[in-house]
């Protein structure tokens, strides 16, 4: 095969179970299914989001990609690497950044904790200071590496976080959660980080609970629900795939049972669901493409209080709700 | 070369982070001195100079122990705790030259609680070492440091895959304290314990210090120390590649 038509990351029905104890005078073991059989393929280049629900077992895929953990069953590789026979070149060429402030070495400034790092990841002693120096910049650091993590804010260790996994210049990077606990203007910056990333060429793979930014960010998604996916493609696929067509929004005051149920019964009415929004509850429609149910919905309503009345193209996190509820 | 920097690069962060408070210094020092007192005001009741100087020794020799088997065992629970231990195994460094440094670093505070002890053995009880061979004593106890520090490595590895072996390293202390014959002579304990004792390679770390100072010759006392030492390492990077593994597998990287 061609070495561009090789997949950055390759999954092959990857599955991890874990063993857990219960109990303390009469442990009983039992076992977690977290990873059913996954199995996706990243392209050189491309911007891959993970999404799901949480436990949907999304860092225990990446775990495994990263070496961190050995799968059950299954293989993957990475750049041509398998995971488990190749370690050590899997590591060298990939990044891998989470969410959250642990992960650093609180006692060591922000620039020690490079420092280390680039030592571990074999980065030339010679090349060391102009990167970190440009990284720092990158994240917005500069002038605040020499003073220790334990008095950074969470937003700062995060951006720390992120420059340590950029040190080696990996080819393929692993973000789970990267954007967790940040400002919306540093959630802005992180995102133009990781958009630089795919303009560089380099691979992603990306978790999120925001959909705005995968839908922002993401080449392909893939969702995945209770360890196995359930759909994948582009993010307009997956709008389309659960919804094409459009989505009524009815604001009531207090919507009666039973016009749930009954309204998903109307014709060209795919599924409808109540969302709570403060004092008033909206009525959530789905319809298939061309269809015009607005009448026949505010009909069933009968006499309930009704407000604004409104239209809109499904959103990614539409799709995304109706696929992990389903 | 580069390999060299990386361990002297990581061997001065690592110190960093252990010298990162003075009353934790303070500490690391005060308690091996406490215990050295105890043992020299037992030893004074006699009035016998040849086993004040044989306790002095000794005690020193245990500070490295104490501050190192304890230490090298929470160390690598300290960077789970921190998830440092994660990101540190997913660098392409092998775990155990991760570890080298770091234990290199305890090694160094353990340096630091001998020649306090030694100088608070002297200022204290009035015990001058009369040393009739510096060098060679000297070059003991760099031998007891290295090979202690051997020794919380090889346990230190083992914390990567059992998370309750820190409990280990803090029981080993005081049975150390005597299986190594530090203030008691070993020829005291039943012959049973003897291999226990002679597999410990501060046993002989210490005896190279007393012959060194009484003008014998140390260097069998040193062979001997130097390749269970060697053992120590040896057997500890055999375990770190099977330990991490068989962690990978368990998922207990990442559990605190
Ligand atoms: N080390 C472990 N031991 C036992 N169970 C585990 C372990 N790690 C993960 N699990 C279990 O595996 C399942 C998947 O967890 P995982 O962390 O992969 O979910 P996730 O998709 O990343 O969720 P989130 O969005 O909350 O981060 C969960 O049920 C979790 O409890
Ligand atoms: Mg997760």
């Amino acid at each position: 095969m061609p070495l561009t038509e090789r997949p950055a990351v390759e999954a092959r029905d990857l599955r991890r179970t874990f063993r857990t104890k219960q109990g303390v005078l009469r442990p009983t073991r039992k076992t977690v299914e977290a990873v059913k059989g996954v199995s996706f393929e990243i392209a050189p280049g491309e911007l891959f989001g993970l999404l799901g629900p949480n436990g949907a077992g999304k860092t225990t895929t990446i775990k495994m990609l990263i070496t961190l953990l050995i799968p059950t069953s299954g293989s993957a590789s990475v750049l041509g690497h398998d995971v488990v026979a190749d370690v050590r070149e899997v590591r060298r060429r990939i990044g891998y950044v989470f969410g959250g402030d642990r992960g650093l070495y609180e006692r060591l400034s922000g620039l020690d904790n490079l420092r280390y790092f680039s030592e571990l990841y074999g980065v030339p002693p010679r090349e060391q200071k102009a990167r970190i120096g440009s990284l720092l910049e990158l994240v917005g650091l500069t002038g605040r590496e020499g003073e220790r993590v334990e008095g950074y804010s969470r937003g700062m260790r995060q951006r720390l976080h992120i420059a340590r996994g950029l040190l080696h210049d990996p080819d393929v990077f692993f973000l789970d959660e990267p954007s967790i606990g940040i400002d919306p203007v540093g959630a802005r910056e992180l995102r133009a980080t990781i958009a630089g990333l795919r303009e560089q060429g380099k691979t992603v793979l990306l978790t999120t609970h925001y959909m705005f930014e995968a839908d922002e960010l993401c080449d392909r998604i893939a969702v995945i629900r209770s360890g196995e996916i359930v759909a994948e493609g582009t993010p307009g696929e997956l709008k389309g795939l659960v919804s094409a067509g459009r989505v009524l929004e009815v604001e009531t005051y207090g919507v009666a049972d039973g016009v749930v149920e009954t309204s998903r019964t109307l014709g060209g009415v795919r599924s409808v669901v109540v969302e709570d929004r403060g004092q008033v509850q909206v009525l959530v429609v789905s319809c298939e493409p061309g269809a015009e149910v607005t009448q026949a919905v505010l009909g069933q309503l009968g006499d309930t209080r009704v407000g604004r009345v409104s239209h809109r193209d499904p959103t990614l996190e539409d799709a995304y709700v109706e696929l992990v509820t389903r | 070369m580069n390999r060299l920097r990386q361990q002297v690069v990581c061997f001065w962060l690592q110190l960093k982070i252990l010298l990162f408070s003075p009353f934790e210094g303070f500490l690391a020092v005060v308690f091996p001195l406490m215990f050295a007192t105890a043992a020299l005001l037992v030893y004074q009741v006699n009035g016998d100079p040849a086993a004040m100087l044989y306790a002095g020794i000794g005690a020193a020799a245990m500070g490295i122990w104490t501050s190192q088997t304890v230490s090298a065992t929470t160390l690598v629970q300290r960077e789970r705790r921190a998830g440092t231990l994660e990101l540190v195994v997913a660098a392409p460094t092998p775990f155990s030259l991760v570890l080298l440094p770091i234990t290199f670093a305890m090694a160094t505070i353990g340096l630091y609680s001998v020649v306090a002890t030694i100088l608070w053995d002297r200022w204290l009880f009035d015990i001058a070492l009369h040393v009739a061979n510096w060098p060679l004593f000297v070059l003991s106890i760099l031998m007891a440091t290295v090979t202690i520090a051997l020794f919380g490595f090889l346990l230190s590895v083992t914390a990567v895959r059992y998370r309750t072996s820190w409990a280990l390293g803090a029981a080993l202390e005081y049975p150390g304290w005597l299986l190594c014959g530090f203030v008691v002579p070993l020829d005291l304990l039943p012959a049973v314990l003897r291999p226990l004792s002679w597999a410990l390679a501060p046993t002989w770390a210490v005896e190279g210090m007393r012959a060194a100072a009484a003008g014998e010759s140390p260097w069998s006392d040193l062979a001997i120390c130097g390749a269970v030492g060697l053992v120590y390492a040896a057997l500890a990077a055999w375990l770190g590649v099977r330990l991490i593994t068989a962690a990978r597998r368990d998922a207990t990287l990442a559990l605190t």
